[in-house]
């Protein structure tokens, strides 16, 4: 058994708003293993961008307790063992493609401190955009953003991947190509991904494990093993075996409501 | 590009002139009430001098006032952001100032600060600093949302995010401050100039004003405005030269 990368054991989470306190998650507890592709699919508002933000150490859990990489998630977050994608790719304006995917050597000295496993213009090639390392932000795709953010969060060389619906803004033809192309990166880093989606499709055809998230407070349903083969073509969605893991997560999502 | 955007204006300006040039004649305005555009082209022409001597003064007031004023804003802004105690404490005392006329103020800075340049470059700085201040605390809260997450992930220090992120969300902002504050701080010197001083182009305003020279009167406005407009096309080419992705 691949040793376990990310624990959370009954975690609870609670906003305290002005109205009233909001349960955004009840008793979760999952693990997600050393080169993992784990997913997580729920209803919108259920809680799973939260999980992964408390799993980065954005958000403390009210209660329950989260281990990454066998330590507290703040150590991993201070020694810079996951990457973030979010939704939005949140590149700086101002600065070129490439200046973007150094951005997190820059921060803390991390890059004069450490030998960066990759150079930004690898990485930008290696998610496709090879040419444009002097391009701003605004002269990109929506797409093309979204990769500018993926490398920026490769460079460091994470262990694990962490990645808040990040083809969730785009159209349906980028997003098959980026799918395609995150699992060439899953297969040529071995990073272990969590990798948050509301899309079910997406969800099977990435993931070897998909956990079914309840509405609001968000907790596992069901976990899900995808037992297609890799490397997967993007035909494999034409296959029964697929058909039938998106109809059994749509049974499960449909279960909680 | 350039030339072809300054033609309009400028041929609206020659427009201006003539009507000016015409309705004198028309109406038979005296020369000691309005004088015509050509004595006072004279008066630029033979006065310069004199209109150089007054316009240094009144350049180094709005200048250091524009600097003094955009420099304590941000400071100002950059403590409101990262200390919300602060901001609310301060916030409402700073648009309580504001709302002060310069006018009445001008004189109170003159017997504070004496008859020198001193209270001329308060009075620029306070006309400033309050537009500075309100878009800097805007415009370094406008950092993306998404890109302020990131540095936490990267356990960036405040230091850095502001390095990184606040502070450059906040040049265009800081920029659209600049542009007023180029203008106005050449009014706040102006003003302050009209009190307690025998330099500087106010001076020469109320002077000339006084003694019906219209005709220089209004040579010293043509100065004043060119001055504020040098300022406004500075800042401007500043911002196209540091704000390249807003392009």
């Amino acid at each position: 058994m691949a040793p376990v990368e990310i624990a959370c054991r009954d975690v609870s989470m609670v906003f305290a708003t002005s109205a009233q306190p909001v349960q955004a998650l009840a008793d979760v507890t999952l693990e997600v293993e050393r080169g993992d592709f784990v997913s997580l699919i729920g209803p919108s508002g259920c809680g799973k961008s939260t999980l992964l933000r408390l799993i980065a150490d954005v958000l403390q859990p009210t209660t329950g307790r989260i281990e990454v990489r066998g330590g507290p998630a703040m150590r991993a977050r201070l020694a810079r063992e996951f990457g973030f994608v979010f939704q939005h790719p949140g590149l700086l304006l101002w600065r070129t493609a490439q200046d973007n995917v150094s951005l997190p050597l820059e921060v803390g000295g991390w890059g004069r401190r450490h030998d960066p496993p990759h150079r930004p213009d690898e990485l930008l090639a290696l998610v496709g955009l090879k040419g444009f390392e002097h391009a701003y932000p605004r002269q990109l795709s929506g797409g093309m953003q979204q990769r500018v953010s993926i490398a920026r969060a490769l460079v460091t060389g994470p262990p694990i991947l962490l990645m808040d619906e990040p083809f969730g803004a785009l159209d349906e033809i980028t997003r098959d190509h980026l799918n395609q192309e995150l699992l060439r990166i899953w297969a040529t880093t071995g990073t272990t991904i969590l990798f948050v989606t509301h899309s079910i499709p997406e969800a099977v055809y990435l993931s070897n494990r998909v956990l079914v998230f309840s509405p609001r407070p968000g907790r596992v349903l069901e976990q899900v093993r995808i037992d297609l083969p890799s490397p997967r073509a993007p035909s494999v969605k034409d296959t029964p075996e697929f058909v039938k893991h998106t109809a059994a997560l749509r049974r499960a999502l449909a279960q909680g409501g | 590009m350039l030339l072809r955007r300054l033609l309009l204006p400028l041929i609206v300006i020659a427009g201006l002139v003539m009507v000016w040039d015409l309705a004198i004649r028309v109406f038979a305005v005296p020369p000691y009430v309005v004088p015509t555009p050509a004595s006072v082209g004279q008066a630029l022409v033979k006065e310069r001098a004199r209109l150089l001597d007054n316009a240094i003064p009144t350049i180094l007031e709005s200048l250091g006032g524009f600097a003094l004023g955009n420099l304590v804003a941000i400071a100002a802004a950059l403590a409101f952001v990262h200390n919300k105690v602060l901001e609310r404490a301060l916030y409402p005392v700073a648009v309580a100032v504001r709302t002060l006329p310069i006018v009445a103020i001008a004189p109170i800075l003159v017997l504070l600060l004496g008859n020198g340049y001193a209270p001329k470059v308060a009075i620029a700085a306070l006309i400033t600093f309050f537009p500075t201040l309100v878009n800097m605390v805007e415009g370094l809260e406008s950092a993306d949302v998404q890109a302020m997450e990131l540095m936490h992930v990267l356990s960036a220090s405040k230091t850095e995010i502001v390095r990184y992120v606040r502070w450059p969300s906040s040049l265009p902002y800081l920029f659209s401050a600049m542009r007023i504050a180029s203008t106005s701080s050449v009014l706040g010197a102006l003003v302050a100039e009209w009190i307690g001083t025998n330099k500087g182009l106010g001076y020469l305003i109320v002077l000339t004003t006084y003694d019906f020279r219209t005709a220089l009167l209004y040579a010293a406005m043509v100065v004043t405005s060119a001055i504020a407009l040098a300022f406004f096309f500075l800042v401007s080419i500043l911002e196209w030269l540091l704000v390249r992705w807003e392009r």
